[in-house]
């Protein structure tokens, strides 16, 4: 019963995933595996494994190590000490594996249920676009790092260009960009990543800009999408409300305090 | 069109269509129990989200609670008899009217939304949730075996969960429920309404505690509250 080559392998939900899979490829009892065989099979197929993604190999990678330690302590003869009666060393492991089975044939059943928006449909709230078929709305993407990068470098070029001239260190923290990026969106739904950028800011001003909008797309505050490659790109809340997102930011710590003046001294609304 | 019939009783004198449209909800009397299930009908179809069984009553002003659940079912049965284009679902603590799954191509198209996915770990995530609430990120990790930090986020952007507090524990780690968005999206009258873990052996587990979810807004009323708050 060895591992067959496997052509597709099937993408797993993590190292549980993985070893049902193995489980039910061997037809063994989750209750009893043949924890020798699984192993192999197990680390073969992390060999096998494409690219796991970073994320997750270390889940993967502590399962084998946890599969190692049990098929080693299985081998021991047991010792002689008994200050616990002997306790199969899989017994932790088939816990989880069958609390986890559990939830992954739930989740399977709440996906097979008739999903609103996919399945079924209720009335109000949907509105009908009425343009003539053909002309869909174009699909609305995340933008890549990549193309922030690019608009980036476009807003760069249209900066001012640094002069002789220029003394003194242009001062504008990280929170205060925050702040004011945060701010746009109590006028309005969604804002233009180029609008950020005043005609007149420097390029020290542009970068912390741009810093503080990565900060916000990187705590899901704020969401870049862009309708296709090289088309405008549109910032907006990832959250339901700028409260929420003063809350997210602010409960995050890092930036602390974030809230600028022209909130301070506002409504206090928490 | 029903509510043209000439029975203005009293009123202003002048009918006017508001005035009479809303006479005739309002004095549908015992003998006019024949119209309730159409006027029902009506009722739901003017509600954007679910509406509890309370709430029609005190529409209706009239019929009790179990003739109005009787005119519901015959509403229901008569989607069904007659092959319609609507059925009658009992959703997050209340009824609404929605489109037969057989349907969903043409409506889809119409709408012209592609249905947003619903992944694996998103599902098996938010059956954790639903089955464990409240509970940590580190409980649902515990069972799923992989980090969550990036799936929850997405359900909460989808709102299918919500953050309800935190954990009296080292680090006060954040609490996790689901929504009435939850039980809407996946067709549930209830929390109770889950499937049923399958028992797989070590002890049988009742996971759902029923009253553990009437709180705040967003959450998951059972039908026998009829307090269904609003907010």
């Amino acid at each position: 019963m060895t591992a067959p080559c496997t052509v597709r392998l099937p993408i797993f939900e993590g190292p549980l995933d993985l070893l049902l899979h193995l489980i039910k490829k061997n037809e063994v009892q989750i209750t009893d595996i043949p924890i020798a065989t699984i192993t192999d099979q197990y680390l073969a197929m992390l060999e096998e494994l494409p690219e796991l993604n970073l994320d997750g190999a270390g889940e993967y990678l502590v399962m084998a190590a946890t599969l190692m330690v049990i098929k080693s302590r299985m081998l021991l003869p047991s010792t002689g000490e008994d200050d616990e009666p002997e306790e199969d060393p899989r017994t932790e492991l088939v816990q989880q594996l069958v609390e986890y089975q559990r939830f992954r044939e739930v989740a399977a059943a709440l996906g097979d249920r008739h999903v609103l928006h996919r399945d079924v449909f209720a009335g109000g709230g949907e509105t009908v676009e009425p343009g003539p078929a053909g002309e869909e709305p174009p699909p609305v993407r995340d933008a890549s790092l990549g193309e922030l990068l690019d608009a980036l470098r476009d807003v760069l070029q249209r900066v001012r260009p640094p002069r002789a001239h220029e003394i003194g260190r242009e001062t504008i923290s990280l929170r205060e960009c925050v702040s004011r990026i945060l701010a746009r969106f109590v006028l309005d739904e969604r804002v233009e990543f180029a609008s950020l950028f005043a005609a007149d800011a420097g390029r020290g001003e542009v970068i912390v800009t741009f810093l503080a909008l990565l900060e916000l797309i990187r705590l899901r505050v704020l969401r870049a999408r862009q309708e296709e490659r090289f088309a405008a790109i549109v910032l907006e809340l990832a959250v339901a409300s700028v409260d929420e997102a003063a809350m997210r930011v602010r409960d995050l710590g890092d930036l602390e305090e974030w809230r600028g003046e022209e909130e301070a001294d506002g409504s206090s609304g928490d | 069109m029903d509510q043209v019939e000439t029975d203005t009783t009293t009123g202003n004198g002048n009918g006017s269509a508001n005035g009479h449209a809303h006479r005739a909800a309002v004095t549908a009397p015992a003998d006019d129990l024949g119209r309730l299930p159409a006027i029902l009908e009506s009722l739901l179809f003017a509600a954007a989200a679910p509406v509890p069984v309370a709430r029609l009553v005190e529409a209706l002003d009239g019929p009790s609670r179990a003739e109005v659940v009787q005119a519901l079912e015959a509403l229901a049965h008569r989607y069904e008899r007659e092959g319609r284009g609507l059925r009658l679902a009992q959703v997050a603590g209340g009824y609404q009217l929605r489109t037969p799954p057989e349907h969903a191509p043409w409506v889809r198209r119409l709408l012209r939304e592609r249905p947003a996915r619903l992944s694996r770990p998103m599902l098996e995530t938010v059956a954790i949730v639903a089955y464990r609430q409240p509970c940590t990120r580190l409980e649902i990790e515990a069972i799923r075996g992989v980090d969550v930090d990036a799936v929850l986020s997405t359900l909460l952007e989808r709102r299918l969960v919500r953050i309800v507090g935190r954990k009296e524990a080292p680090g006060r780690p954040l609490l996790y429920a689901t929504t009435r968005d939850f039980l809407e999206v996946f067709g549930l009258p209830d929390l109770a309404a889950l499937p049923a873990l399958r028992d797989l052996g070590d002890g049988a587990e009742v996971l759902v505690a029923r009253d553990l979810t009437v709180s705040a807004e967003g959450v998951a009323v059972t039908l026998e509250s009829p307090a269904a708050e609003e907010s």
